[in-house]
């Protein structure tokens, strides 16, 4: 199946960056039981039961891709028209190209990212024994460049970070996210959910204000989801680009008129945590597309 | 030098001569306007892809201008009648004078 989905390739539609119809009497009521299959092949889990964990507060979970515009929703079907595509393209040739003292590759270790990255976006960030901590995907990544390529570390949220980050999920698309909360890693989640349930900002406005209490209203002209990152990278059509799931939650933290936390931070890395245990029973999406 | 410019095409594998196909196309290029400014106020140069041409066994298909005002990773989609067996050749030009090419092959149904 991946082998088929990188091959075929992507396109973008700027157009379809069409402009909200902004009227704050508008109810969005999106069609929460569209469906959304990629390239006629890969189902993908848009709506399911909310896990055990999130029981009294959602009864069920959704993904970003329900509360878009048709015209969004559309281009995902295809891979040629995800313009996210592009960056897995681009990462998929990082991930062959020699770089650092070592005179390794990624695949020099890891093979075809077909195999070897199958079904580890789905479980991330989780703990690693070795190193004594939760890491993201973005975090191994780095070790393996310093530690084992002797070349330099990417920038968290700089592009080639964010597009190796795209090509390794897609290697697990369609399936079903499972990150643990429990064992090691419990504390970092309780970290986490209490960022959540925390109100910042001048607008002391919480995470959960928005994407538990209110999603799919409106809040002015944007349709508000429940902030779920199975889609994460995500392609905006906003900025053209793939934007990691740290950039996203800074926005968001921006918007309540808060100092925000830094991308590749311990902070939000807890929160990253918490927020994909949210999305367990979804299926991974990314690289998705988003407004 | 352009960076992190990769062009992509997808045009069916085989057609039945006479039929009209569909082709879509993207190249990812930053195609900066020359018109926005940086930190310290100066313009950032034009950088962009100023011509996309199509060509199916050496004769035009399509050959388009492209302006600053489109967006970043541009993309075409246009139908195309194949009388034949054949190669489709894309060709992107940059501003720079790199010139960036992909080629599709085109069998009969």
């Amino acid at each position: 199946m991946n082998n088929k989905l990188l091959k075929s390739t992507l396109g973008t539609l700027a157009i379809a960056a069409a402009m909200t119809v902004g009227s704050s009497a508008v109810f969005a009521g999106a069609d929460l039981d569209k469906k959304l299959v990629i390239n006629g092949e890969t189902e993908i889990v848009t709506r399911t039961a909310a896990p055990a964990h999130l029981d009294g507060a959602l009864d069920e979970i959704f993904s970003g891709w329900i509360f878009r515009k048709d015209e969004t929703q559309t281009a995902q079907m295809d891979d040629f028209d995800n313009p996210g595509m592009i960056f897995v393209d681009i990462a998929q040739d990082a991930w062959n190209k020699v770089d650092g003292s070592e005179g390794k590759s990624c695949a020099s270790c890891h093979g075809a990212a077909e195999e070897s990255m199958a079904g580890v976006k789905a479980t991330y960030p989780k703990w690693n024994e070795a190193a004594g901590e939760v890491r993201s995907i973005d975090m191994e990544v780095n070790n393996c460049r310093t530690t084992r390529m002797g070349a330099d570390a990417w920038k968290l949220t700089g592009g080639k970070m964010t597009a190796m980050n795209a090509l390794i999920t897609l290697q697990s698309r369609g399936m079903p996210v499972n990150v643990a909360i429990d064992g090691p890693a419990q504390s970092m989640w309780e970290r986490g959910k209490e960022m959540y349930y925390t109100k910042t900002g001048q607008l002391e406005m919480s995470c959960a204000n928005c994407h538990e209490d209110n999603y799919d209203l409106h809040i002015r002209a944007d349709h508000l989801s429940q902030g779920q990152t199975n889609g994460f990278p995500v392609y905006r059509l906003k900025n053209a680009k793939l934007n990691g799931v740290h950039a996203r939650f800074k926005g968001c933290v921006r918007d309540t008129r808060a100092q925000t936390y830094k991308p590749g931070s311990e902070d939000f890395l807890a929160l990253e945590l918490y927020v994909a245990s949210r999305g367990n029973g979804l299926s991974v999406e990314g690289p998705s597309i988003r407004n | 030098m352009a960076s992190g410019v990769k062009p992509r095409v997808k045009v069916p594998k085989t057609a039945a001569a006479g039929s009209a196909i569909t082709i879509k196309t993207l190249i990812s290029h930053k195609m900066e306007s020359g018109r926005r400014k940086d930190k310290e106020g100066n313009f950032i140069p034009r950088s962009i892809i100023n011509r996309f041409t199509c060509e199916f066994n050496g004769q035009s298909v399509i050959d388009v201008t492209m302006e600053p005002a489109i967006s970043t990773n541009p993309f075409f989609e246009f139908d195309a009648t194949v009388p034949e067996a054949g190669e489709f050749k894309f060709t992107w030009y940059d501003d720079d004078g790199d010139v960036y090419e992909a080629v599709k092959a085109v069998a009969m149904a």
